[in-house]
């Protein structure tokens, strides 16, 4: 057998965060399979950095300290945070209207978060509104999904579909139009042969914007996963499922419309 | 979207960074918030349409530099080394109350680069720009944390490790 060659310490630094080619990824296979020690200890690394992340990600969820926004909208920017702000109070009147309480509206609410935190919290208003609805859940049923899916593309001025989750156990209920912070935005239920729901909010997103990873937050009882992918920010919503559960559904949407 | 929302959206991954790199909650607050501030005081050096994120980091990591440099003595050279939990083998979790401490544990210059290219998650061309350290320096500081770590976390030989900061 032909001694496979060694890799620098670089590259196998590199072979560890994931960050090496195919074609040196195979040579380096190749290499630590002849080097169990080496290979130990690149695995090591490997993990390590898994087990860094989960052990702070979490910070990526805690909600932000007032006098951090504070200090992002110093001078020039105080302007647009407060605009931020407003369109939240917007939001969170809206959803008075959609059935809450008007007492919730006049107690503090947390400062606005950035633009997909704030998508994340009205799917989560949108979700506790509609999916304990027995008789009107949805505007447009499943029936007419071609329908459905042309009328909401149509409004939204992107193409949006419902993506199929058969796999997770989930079937389409259908949808319907919510007005959304800077437009309109489209809701699809599923639900689970139990009856358990779960609702994908979508909105369109102005172009130039920046892609996110998944994040998760929790608003009142609603669990949400929210993120902006090309031309859409999607947000799943469930009161009914797990965090791990809503994570695995949450990336079976993500790679339909990858 | 304009400098200011986007400083909003980048903040929780500022207090990410810094909750690893500093340890407890207001202490990082705090580098954050001054991060801020002195990224609003300083934007006008700030080159638009390039990376906000890694300016973002260079300007924390010398606000973080300065603060270390005002609250520790110079001289603080040597640290006796806790012995950490013993791993049985390495096949075992790493247990992550230890993770924390460990990093505690490694030279600044050290954790900066580890915690970046780990956590931020940035490509070593941007973390050698936002450190302004050369790339080569980056591998090398990444390849020592990551084994000094591994001693800490194995307990190695037992032997009570020097850290020299």
């Amino acid at each position: 057998m032909n001694e496979a060659r060694q890799p620098s310490e670089g590259e196998l630094q590199a072979y560890a965060d994931g960050r090496v080619d195919p074609e040196q990824k195979a040579v380096i296979d190749l290499w630590l399979a002849e080097h169990p020690e080496e290979a130990e200890r690149i695995e090591f690394y490997r993990r390590f950095g898994d087990s860094l992340r989960a052990l702070y990600d979490p910070v990526l969820d805690e909600p932000v300290p007032g006098r951090l926004m504070r200090s992002a909208g110093a001078r020039r920017g105080w302007l647009s945070v407060a605009k931020a702000a407003a369109w939240l109070a917007i939001g969170i009147a809206l959803g008075t209207i959609a059935g809450w309480q008007l007492h919730e509206w006049r107690a503090p609410q947390p400062f606005a978060m950035d633009s997909a935190a704030a998508m994340a919290r009205r799917a989560a208003m949108a979700h506790a509104t509609y999916s304990p609805e027995v008789r009107h859940p949805v505007e447009v049923g499943a029936d007419q999904e071609q329908h459905l899916v042309t009328w909401l593309s149509k409004r939204l001025g992107t193409k949006v579909r419902a993506p199929r989750l058969d796999e997770a156990g989930m079937s389409l209920v259908g949808g319907r139009l919510l007005p959304g912070e800077s437009g309109p935005v489209a809701q699809f239920m599923y639900q689970t042969a139990a009856g358990r729901r779960i609702t994908l909010y979508v909105r369109a997103e102005a172009r130039g914007h920046r892609e996110t990873a998944f994040r998760y937050a929790r608003e009142n009882n609603v669990g949400v996963f929210y993120w902006i992918d090309r031309d859409c920010g999607y947000a799943l919503a469930s009161a009914d499922l797990t965090k791990e559960e809503l994570l695995r559904i949450a990336t079976l949407v993500y790679k339909q419309f990858d | 979207m304009n400098e200011a929302e986007r400083l909003v959206e980048l903040i929780p991954r500022l207090r990410r960074y810094a909750r690893a790199l500093v340890g407890d909650r207001a202490t990082a607050d705090d580098l954050v918030q001054d991060t801020l501030e002195r990224a609003w005081a300083k934007l006008h050096l700030y080159r638009r349409g390039t990376d906000l994120r890694a300016w973002l980091f260079t300007v924390m990591h010398n606000v973080h530099v300065n603060r270390v440099r005002a609250t520790r003595p110079t001289d603080q050279l040597e640290e006796e080394m806790p012995e950490l939990a013993q791993r049985a083998s390495q096949g075992d979790g790493l247990l992550v109350r230890d993770l924390d401490r460990a990093i505690s544990r490694l030279p600044d210059e050290q954790r900066a680069v580890l915690l970046l290219v780990t956590l931020e998650e940035m490509s070593y061309e941007t973390v050698a720009r936002s450190l302004d350290i050369p790339i080569g320096t980056v591998m090398s500081r990444l390849s020592r944390a990551r084994e000094k770590l591994r001693a800490m976390m194995l307990g190695q030989g037992s032997a009570r490790l020097k850290v020299v900061k």
